[in-house]
């Protein structure tokens, strides 16, 4: 059977993974960017605080994704099989580049700039909002954008736990011994990353000023 | 009076002179800011103050020009008066206020800032800089718009060309005549300058030199300008204080400064002569001749 008639004939199905990873994606990525956005700006000036959170996310990278939902299973509550258990795992790779760009985005900023706002009269919270944020927007988005790739990517991987979505094709594929099962699953993860590549890059593009 | 007697025993003894000849004047200027015993070191390290014990009083209306080296502590001086830094002893006053009395915002907010570079913010147009102040103290967006225009013309650039532009649309030249016009904004009594012309080629510093000189007699304001060039503190100042780690060493008039003998006045005298050929009191406005 070719990969073609496969994709015809399964697409009903195909798309209904497809809406089941993207939804993973999505949970994690909202989740990730609620963690790691709030703490990024609070580590900014705490540089003790800083490597402490920047190192725990690195390690978090480092962990091969398919053992780390393996040591989710048996963690209580977090854990088990299924959705609940693949979203920690994605929202743990999705730390990293966000809340490193995060930190980047708003240390990065010209001191001249912040001390000019200092100087004019805006209070701390004005400067946060009116000053560092804008600023730091682009670099904080381009993090935002390697998660959501990395994430995508991943989800495949979640199937094995039971979480469902595009993997669930590439496993079955692999077991199967038949690429047009494996492509059914491959092809729209890929589809899928590159578009929230180019969305995410035009925005960014968007925002940037200089 | 008898304050005054007080703050006159702490200054040193050119700052004296300068104030005996002030006094000499019908009605003797108010002191807008005045520094009383002020120390200022990094980390309560108090073994090598930046600001060791310095009086100065700074009237209403005049251009004081804090003149020195890198490291001298003048930068420091002009972060105590808006409260960006704190003394760790004496009192910096304002409008008659201790800064520590002040609510900082309040404070910041009644005194233009102008530094190197600009300080502008980039994701704001020109318009929208130059508003910075009178937003935020929630002006009408009418009194706004005709604020901003008045000031582009008046620092020479024309509103309809640059008000929507972004910093990093201008030259270097036209971005300090924004921050200038930003600091203006909301009517400030008092301007404080950190080297503002520094980062600009000759030329171009030269013109915003001279202009800015004669909108600084229009304007009225107290004026605090730091600078490292000589040349730009004759041209600029009613008055130069000289400061040498992190004491006021030197004080007067441009007339009368290149005459004080000190050597830290006759080493930036050199340095004058040095670009100059020896030329230099030929041709720099307000040297004695």
């Amino acid at each position: 059977m070719s990969p073609w008639q496969f994709f015809v004939g399964h697409r009903a199905e195909i798309l209904e993974a497809t809406v089941a990873h993207l939804t993973l994606v999505l949970l994690a990525m909202a989740i990730a960017i609620a963690i790691a956005l709030p703490l990024g700006m609070f580590i900014v000036r705490r540089p003790a605080l800083r490597n402490i959170a920047l190192g725990v996310a690195s390690v978090f990278q480092t962990i091969p994704s398919l053992a780390l939902f393996g040591f989710l299973i048996p963690i209580p509550f977090i854990g088990g099989i299924g959705r609940r258990t693949a979203i920690v795992a994605l929202v743990l790779y999705a730390l990293l580049p966000i809340l490193r760009n995060t930190y980047v985005g708003l240390s990065g900023i010209d001191p001249g700039v912040l001390q000019a706002a200092e100087a004019m009269g805006m209070t701390q919270s004005q400067i946060l909002w009116r000053v560092r944020l804008p600023l730091a927007l682009p670099v904080i988005l381009a993090g935002i954008r390697t998660a959501t790739v990395i994430t995508i990517g991943v989800a495949t991987i979640a199937a094995a736990i039971g979480a469902g979505g595009l993997g669930t094709f590439i496993f079955r594929g692999v077991a199967m011994v038949s690429d047009a099962v494996i492509l059914a699953g491959a092809i729209p993860a890929a589809l899928l990353a590159i578009l929230a590549d180019v969305l995410l890059a035009r925005l960014e593009r968007h925002l940037k000023v200089a | 009076m008898r304050g005054a007697r007080a703050k006159y025993d702490g200054l040193s003894r050119t700052t004296r002179v300068s104030i005996e000849m002030n006094a000499k004047s019908a009605s003797p200027p108010e002191a807008t800011i005045l520094f009383r015993q002020v120390t200022y070191s990094v980390n309560g390290n108090a073994s090598r103050p930046i600001i060791d014990c310095i009086s100065l009083e700074i009237h209403c209306g005049e251009t004081l020009v804090l003149l020195g080296r890198s490291g001298s502590g003048k930068t420091t001086l002009l972060k105590l008066i808006n409260s960006l830094l704190s003394p760790q002893s004496g009192q910096v006053l304002v409008q008659g206020r201790s800064t520590s009395e002040w609510d900082a915002i309040r404070l910041r907010r009644g005194i233009g800032y102008v530094i190197q570079e600009g300080g502008l913010f980039p994701h704001f147009t020109v318009a929208q800089n130059i508003a910075l102040v009178p937003t935020l103290e929630k002006w009408e967006a009418a009194r706004i718009a005709k604020r901003v225009e008045e000031l582009l013309t008046l620092v020479g650039l024309d509103p309809r060309e640059f008000a929507a532009r972004h910093p990093h649309e201008l030259s270097g030249g036209q971005r300090q005549r924004v921050g200038v016009a930003r600091a203006l904004a909301a009517d400030p009594p008092i301007l404080l300058m950190d080297e503002p012309f520094g980062a600009l080629d000759p030329v171009t510093r030269a013109e915003l030199q001279h202009e800015f000189s004669n909108l600084a007699r229009r304007l009225g304001k107290t004026i605090v300008f730091v600078t490292h060039d000589l040349r730009e503190a004759l041209l600029l100042a009613s008055r130069i204080v000289l400061l040498q780690s992190g004491h006021i060493v030197a004080c007067g008039t441009p007339q009368e400064f290149l005459q004080i003998d000190h050597p830290e006045v006759k080493a930036f005298a050199a340095s004058l002569g040095a670009f100059t050929n020896g030329a230099a009191r030929d041709t720099v406005p307000g040297a004695p001749v």
